[in-house]
């Protein structure tokens, strides 16, 4: 609430009233992460037919495809939130941004791991040099990047500040890796879900998949809640507040 | 899907490997993150107390 008592949409952008907001709804989209990813496994290794082509060697797809498209899409929201936090000097959305990172770094890694197990069985290989797989890697490069200057500057605005430049520049290989498919000839197929044409995959393949989106995406949120928690933690020590929780905590 | 056996779902038709070390690898990763987030939250809460426990001996003095 502001201070005439109005509801505002700018409280919860003080961490100290953020603070408790997320540790409230963290526990509400773990267990949404939990029951969704339970339900997406049963679909994938118990509902999913074989497939004609790959046989069993698919069922990779129902980590590979969400963990890809969640490590493209925090970038997404890191670079949005660092965007903020650098145009109106928002401390909090700095510190979104940076508890971002770590798990977009993850999935991403998640994404390249499970792609090169995938692509020996049905390439022949764990990994070429192409367009879809090299931006992938870059991505993770971002991310690790990212880490690397924020915790390498000891002035906090300034580490906001460099980090979130770096972020907003990366943004650039989002749109190339998601197009990297159609731009240039690579091993790697084309999207697995198009918003222009009917879908190619068995109802039940699709449905564990996006299942499965759904229950990394809950995770992330939650995952990026409990980390920022601790950032706020963390920069905010030499408030009252903070002295307070820990005191209550402690 | 009925798999009719234990032995044949670990075998997933011959690429029990790849598809269980993606599985089993995802699995490591989020419960490690998840395993850090807990210990960063703990570490972070007992620093801040003895931070604070120092800064009133600093205070006092």
């Amino acid at each position: 609430m502001s201070k005439s008592g109005r509801f505002s949409f700018f409280y919860f952008s003080s961490p100290q009233s953020f603070y408790p907001l997320a540790g409230a709804l963290q526990p509400w989209f773990a267990a949404l992460a939990a029951i969704l990813c339970a339900v997406g496994l049963y679909i994938s290794f118990f509902v999913a037919p074989t497939d004609a082509q790959q046989g069993e060697s698919y069922r990779i797809i129902f980590i590979h495809v969400p963990a890809a498209w969640m490590s493209m899409f925090l970038y997404l929201v890191m670079g949005f939130w660092s965007g903020v936090g650098l145009v109106l000097n928002t401390r909090l959305s700095s510190m979104v941004a940076t508890a971002l990172a770590p798990t977009g770094a993850l999935f991403t890694f998640i994404a390249l791991w499970t792609g090169a197990l995938w692509g020996k069985p049905t390439w022949g290989t764990w990994w070429v040099w192409d367009a879809r797989l090299t931006s992938e890697l870059i991505l993770l490069f971002l991310y690790i990047g990212f880490m690397a200057l924020q915790s390498a500057i000891d002035d906090q605005r300034r580490a906001d500040k460099a980090g979130a430049v770096l972020a907003l520049v990366g943004v650039i290989n989002i749109p190339i890796i998601y197009f990297s498919v159609k731009w240039w000839s690579t091993l790697h197929q084309g999207a697995s879900v198009s918003m222009t044409s009917a879908p190619t995959m068995a109802k039940t393949m699709l449905l564990g998949m996006l299942i499965m989106a759904l229950g990394f995406w809950m995770y992330s949120i939650a995952a990026t809640l409990a980390r920022v928690r601790c950032v706020i933690l963390e920069r905010e020590r030499n408030t009252d507040w903070v002295a307070a929780e820990i005191g209550a905590q402690a | 899907m009925n798999w009719g056996s234990w032995q044949n779902f670990l075998a997933m038709g011959g690429y029990g490997l790849y598809v269980w070390g993606s599985y089993a690898v995802t699995l490591i990763v989020l419960i490690a993150e998840i395993a850090a987030l807990v210990m960063r939250r703990r570490g972070a809460i007992e620093r801040l107390a003895k931070y604070y426990a120092a800064r009133r001996r600093n205070d006092e003095t």
